[in-house]
């Protein structure tokens, strides 16, 4: 329809060159403008810095006695702390750690034998174990069983049967005295 | 259409189920439009990148935004501090309220101008009315959100426009509210409405193109494109033209955003809610100042006419009368440049609008209420009167044969768009002024200007002001301890200074609630357990939180640093002042109830220097400053990358828009 100007020569090369230098110049800057302008959107579902700043945990550990569990809340997650008894130790020390799924050795998980510290969030897909009540089913290992899929976790808190793929992970802690942990 | 062809598979493949190929390469490539098309057809497409901008920096917005009274405001300040870029995406939004009004007020205005509501465009003209109107819901429910003083006043005038209507009004009002006031059910509507007609925007705009599409563009000439050689295709001449009108505007739109963030808004709206006290000057914002005007305009009862009823009928139709403009204007002549006569009057129109915004912004006081009473009658008599007789009377010059040339270069547009500008400035700013001019420091603060930033000396030096002496009364609650780590404090400082205060555990074992010592992860702890404590603490008066103080007050910076040493031992002849308040010149009314709250040497600096009242002022102020907007220095640095970007983009679209544009001129 209006093909006449849409056709129309460029009145030289060095015209159709100057075109398209400023064509792919214009076009290459403003695709990287975009790109870069994407990124606070982006970065605005990242957590924020109030949320980064409710990082760490104090637990007071005086009160669990051997054998007992304790779930504390640690970045909106439980986070499991366990006062493991010798037993427990003992079968979780003996394990061939090359037959496991995701091989570890208790000592690597751990800072003082008788103090487990885990996130308890199945690593399957996110559901949180039983095992932290007396009453609780704690799998074949004597640790925790995910009752969603059927994960079971020995007493260092590795997996051992089903469908999960890693251990239950260590979170960052330290004993701030022998009675409290700080965890994160 | 039916002619489109690919050399690729795929894209044949589509077309033949969906023929998006065809439509894009029919409506957004070919699509002819009128080759002398000004800069003034720029505003539609720059309407559109901006609804997209809004869109888009909304729906970031609310994933972090929080709908209920006790939540809302401090949500908001969480999205400026705390959340990444947050203070960047709500500045976007809240200015790109006020540009996306500005881009549709040149575009309707240039409709009016060129008569692009005449036949065959009346539907195309009623969408956008529809759309404006969408506009101006979407924009009010949206400045409630924050849950300041401005949106809950604008909110409760705005709702009790509907309890004009006699019968059914209050019924309407409730039903608005969903209580007997507004309050929670309310904000939570409101926002769900907010977030709803943006979509429902997006929807007419579709409509809008499809209509124009149908019966093609105006042109300056306002004369129908006669055959080809009248037309050229929307790609490359338009897409191009568009994209260099869209950098230029970006830099315009985006140095409000990174160096005058709240320029189009109202301090009192940096104070929370308080359904019990109105502030002593509400305005709504200046997009709907010229309506607000005519609201106000009728004073005098009639018989079964009320006077607030016939503002209210007149407010409205005010905007409805624009839908009779195609048949109000009896002219077939379309543009305004071959109308001797319209064109004054649509120029008296538009001077006529600006004043009624004038007007609406100020107090209806004396003189400016008849102003806004003349104004009034004469924007009605422009559409009832005006228009009707102009197109019987008036004798148009010759129409030409066929388009030729555009008229308006970029440069009158760039001047036009400053003298607006100015206008709306003036407007914005139009409310602040009253009381004594406001003390300045010798030196300027540290942090004015295109490129300055916060003292970081002085922010620590405030710091200890307002550790030392403000905090034993005001609190801070928007302020965490770990935010002080941004004015370089070290990370066993900040413990310090938090571990002095102690806030309520979480409940033990036994389930009983004791203290442990603040983290640095806490909120500044207030000095008093709640309002009511720090009432009976300080005679009645409650000291206000500090956090926004800066930005909370019109000229927030001098206004503090004004009032910080504008006390005097007596209250000077003839200002009597109430028994346990102080003189002060800065304070609305004189009375404070803080006694003087600095001299020399009230703090001893750690950094040696000497702490004359004069410095002690400018600390406090830099530090308060740096409390409401702590973004300040990544806002400003961040701009100027910005805008250098900016600069060499919108350079190099203007040179591949005269490349392109070459073999047409």
């Amino acid at each position: 329809m209006a093909d006449q100007a849409h056709n129309a020569q460029p009145s030289s090369v060095d015209g159709q060159t100057r075109r398209d230098f400023l064509l792919y110049a214009t076009a290459g800057v403003g695709v990287i403008g975009t790109g870069l302008a994407l990124w606070p959107f982006v970065h605005s579902m990242n957590p924020a810095a109030d949320t980064l700043a409710l990082s760490t945990t104090d637990v007071d550990i005086s009160t669990i006695k051997p054998g007992q569990s304790v779930t504390v809340v640690w970045r909106g997650k439980p986070v499991f702390v366990r006062h493991r008894l010798p037993e427990e130790i003992a079968t979780a020390e003996q394990a061939a750690s090359a037959d496991l799924r995701d091989p570890q050795k208790d000592a690597d998980r751990i800072k003082k034998p008788e103090w487990l510290i885990l996130v308890g969030v199945c690593t399957h897909l996110g559901c949180v174990p039983l095992g932290q009540k007396p009453a609780d089913p704690r799998g074949e290992f004597g640790g925790w069983f995910c009752p969603c899929h059927g994960s079971h976790y020995d007493t260092s808190g590795r997996i051992r049967k089903g469908p999960a793929p890693k251990n239950l992970p260590v979170p960052p802690y330290q004993f701030t005295s022998d009675t409290t942990v700080r965890i994160g | 259409m039916s002619d489109f062809k690919s050399n690729n598979k795929v894209v044949n493949w589509i077309e033949e189920r969906l023929p998006v190929f065809s439509m894009m390469q029919h409506s957004a490539i070919e699509y002819p439009t009128p080759r002398n098309l000004n800069y003034w057809w720029n505003f539609g497409s720059l309407a559109a990148v901006m609804l997209i901008i809004m869109i888009l920096t909304g729906l970031f917005l609310a994933m972090n935004y929080s709908s209920h009274t006790s939540l809302a405001f401090d949500s908001v300040e969480r999205i400026m501090r705390d959340v990444n870029y947050g203070w960047l995406l709500r500045y976007l939004h809240a200015n790109g309220a006020s540009m996306f009004f500005i881009l549709v007020y040149i575009h309707i205005f240039r409709g009016l101008y060129y008569g692009s509501y005449k036949a065959p465009r009346e539907i195309l003209w009623f969408i956008g009315i529809a759309i404006y109107l969408a506009m101006m819901a979407t924009g009010f429910m949206g400045y409630v959100l924050p849950w300041g003083q401005m949106s809950f006043w604008g909110a409760t005038v705005i709702t009790n426009l509907f309890s004009a209507f006699p019968v059914v009004g209050d019924f309407i009002v409730t039903l608005l509210w969903g209580g007997f006031s507004v309050d929670n059910p309310t904000l939570n509507r409101f926002f769900a409405l907010h977030f709803l007609l943006p979509f429902i925007i997006v929807g007419l705009v579709v409509l809008h193109v499809w209509a124009l599409h149908t019966v093609k563009s105006n042109n300056p000439l306002g004369i129908d494109m006669k055959g080809p050689q009248d037309s050229i295709p929307f790609h490359p001449y338009y897409t191009i033209k568009d994209l260099f009108g869209i950098g230029l505007f970006l830099m315009f739109y985006l140095a409000f955003v990174f160096w005058a963030p709240n320029f189009f808004g109202e301090p009192d709206n940096y104070i929370p809610a308080n359904p019990m006290v109105t502030p002593p000057h509400i305005v709504p914002e200046w997009y709907y100042l010229p309506f607000y005007a005519i609201l106000r305009a009728f004073t005098f009862d009639l018989p079964l006419l009320p006077a607030k009823l016939q503002g209210v009928l007149a407010m409205f139709s005010a905007i409805l009368i624009l839908f009779a403009l195609p048949w109000l204007d009896t002219s077939k002549v379309r543009s305004a440049k071959f109308r001797p006569l319209y064109r004054q009057f649509f120029w008296l129109f538009l001077a006529n609008a600006l004043v009624l915004g004038y007007v609406g912004g100020k107090p209806a006081e004396g003189f400016l209420v008849t102003l806004g009473q003349m104004c009034t009658a004469y924007y009605f008599a422009h559409f009832l009167i005006i228009l009707p007789i102009l197109g019987k009377i008036e004798k148009a010059k010759p129409l030409p044969a066929s388009i030729s040339q555009p008229v308006v270069k970029a440069a009158a547009l760039i001047a036009m768009i400053m003298v607006g500008l100015a206008g709306f400035g003036g407007e914005a700013q139009a409310n602040s002024g009253e009381g004594p001019a406001l003390k300045k420091p010798a030196t300027a603060f540290s942090w004015e200007g295109v490129f300055g930033q916060y003292d970081k000396a002085a922010l620590k030096r405030g710091w200890q002001v307002f550790h030392d002496v403000c905090s034993n009364c005001h609190a801070m609650k928007l302020v965490a301890y770990r935010n002080l780590a941004d004015i370089g404090f070290t990370a066993d400082e900040i413990k310090a200074f938090a571990a002095e205060k102690e806030v309520p555990a979480e409940p033990n074992d036994e389930g009983v609630v004791v203290n442990r010592p603040a983290r640095a992860s806490d909120r500044i702890v207030a000095p008093f357990a709640n309002d009511k404590a720090a009432q009976a603490a300080n005679g009645g008066a409650l000291p206000p939180d500090l956090s926004l103080m800066a930005k909370a007050r019109v000229a927030g910076p001098y206004y503090v640093y004004s009032l910080m040493l504008g006390y005097e031992d007596a209250a000077p002849e003839g200002h009597p002042i109430p028994e346990g308040k102080f003189f002060n010149h800065y304070f609305p009314g004189n009375a404070i109830s803080m006694p003087a709250p600095i001299m020399d040497d009230i703090v001893s600096y750690t950094d040696g220097t000497k702490a004359t009242k004069e410095q002690v002022a400018t600390d406090i102020v830099t530090f308060l400053n740096w409390a409401a907007e702590p973004e300040l220095d990544a806002r400003k640095s961040m701009g100027v990358k910005v805008m250098v970007f900016l600069g060499v983009l919108t350079a190099l679209m203007f040179a591949l828009k005269r490349q392109i544009w070459k073999d047409l001129h």
